[in-house]
């Protein structure tokens, strides 16, 4: 579909994945996902001493393990 | 990669403005708790972040390789206090909040997609017991100079029980035999009956009730953080799809 190619808000049924197929759309979500569990990841449960000390409030605050 | 790109653009806008809420909200709430406590890890021998080798009474069968270990870790960077901590805790927010919303939703889309604000909310406390409610019963939230067990060992405890958690309340919220549901229970239910590593000793300098405020403050600032980035999702992704009568059609 065309509307998809547009972020625009007018452009509305086609989005988040109407036209992939079931198991294209399983694969990109599943990507997503595992995004974000990198990202989460590397910021609160990475063993690199930058990493840690620059995010060190928010591993706390977050009850990451920590140290 | 349409599915992936919309995914990405939802959740980085309400990861954006829900890591910012939560940073504002850590700012009043935790982070001067950290700070008190720092005052105690100072006085109670250095920047040794309370692990077991620094603690009174808690002396390791090795503490000679503990020692050795320490220097290279004091030497690494971390931003100075002030501005520039808060600037790294703000962003580390923001990236932490764009990243559980990729997970939030991802994981709703397998389920149908969050319809709308209050729908979101509930995914929300879906995120809250999963990241935050089912460590947090094995592994409290802990401040600086609080002793701890090895860290990997907590980090593999940590992560299977959110697993574990997020497995179990599935079963039960999309399954609807009550066999699936029992297994579901179990699944939350197993990682406590295993328990969490702990650490030696509880000694600490940091009083019980600086603790238990943490405890709350942390608690307390991550579920606001997740009904806001629940209903966030649901807010833009509303606004995203349109009406959400086309948005069903969508995600059928």
């Amino acid at each position: 579909m065309e509307g998809e190619r547009t972020l625009g808000m007018n452009t509305v049924s086609s989005t988040l994945g109407a036209s992939a197929s079931s198991a294209s759309r399983a694969t990109q979500l599943a990507l997503s996902a595992l995004l974000g569990l990198f990202v989460v990841g590397f910021v609160g449960f990475s063993h690199m001493d930058v990493v840690h000390n620059a995010a060190h409030d928010v591993r706390h605050s977050l009850a990451f393990p920590c140290h | 990669m349409s599915v992936f790109r919309n995914v990405v653009f939802i959740a980085a806008i309400a990861g954006l403005l829900s890591g910012l809420i939560l940073a504002a909200m850590q700012s009043f709430a935790t982070v001067p708790l950290i700070l008190q406590a720092e005052v105690y890890e100072e006085a109670g021998g250095g920047h040794d972040h309370g692990s077991a080798h620094n603690m009174p009474g808690m002396e390791m069968s090795a503490p000679a390789t503990a020692e050795a270990a320490a220097p290279a870790e004091e030497e690494a960077w971390e931003p100075a206090n002030g501005a520039e901590r808060t600037g790294f805790t703000v962003l580390a927010n923001i990236v932490t909040g764009i990243g559980f919303a990729l997970v939030l939703v991802a994981v709703s889309e397998f389920a149908g997609g969050v319809a709308n604000w209050r729908q979101g909310v509930f995914w929300g406390l879906a995120g809250f017991a999963v990241f935050t409610l089912a460590p947090g019963l094995g592994l409290p939230p802990e401040l600086p100079a609080m002793p701890a067990a090895d860290l990997a060992g907590r980090q593999v405890w940590w992560i299977g029980t959110a697993v574990a958690t997020a497995a179990g309340l599935g079963l039960i919220a999309f399954r609807s035999s009550l066999a699936f549901s029992l297994l579901g229970l179990a699944l939350i239910v197993v990682p406590h009956v295993i328990g969490a590593p702990q650490p030696e000793s509880h000694e600490t300098p940091i009083p019980e009730n600086l603790h238990h405020q943490f405890v709350v403050a942390v608690t307390v600032t991550n579920l606001i953080f997740w009904v806001v980035l629940g209903a966030l999702v649901g807010i833009v992704r509303g606004r995203f799809t349109g009406t959400a009568k086309s948005l069903r059609d969508s995600f059928a």
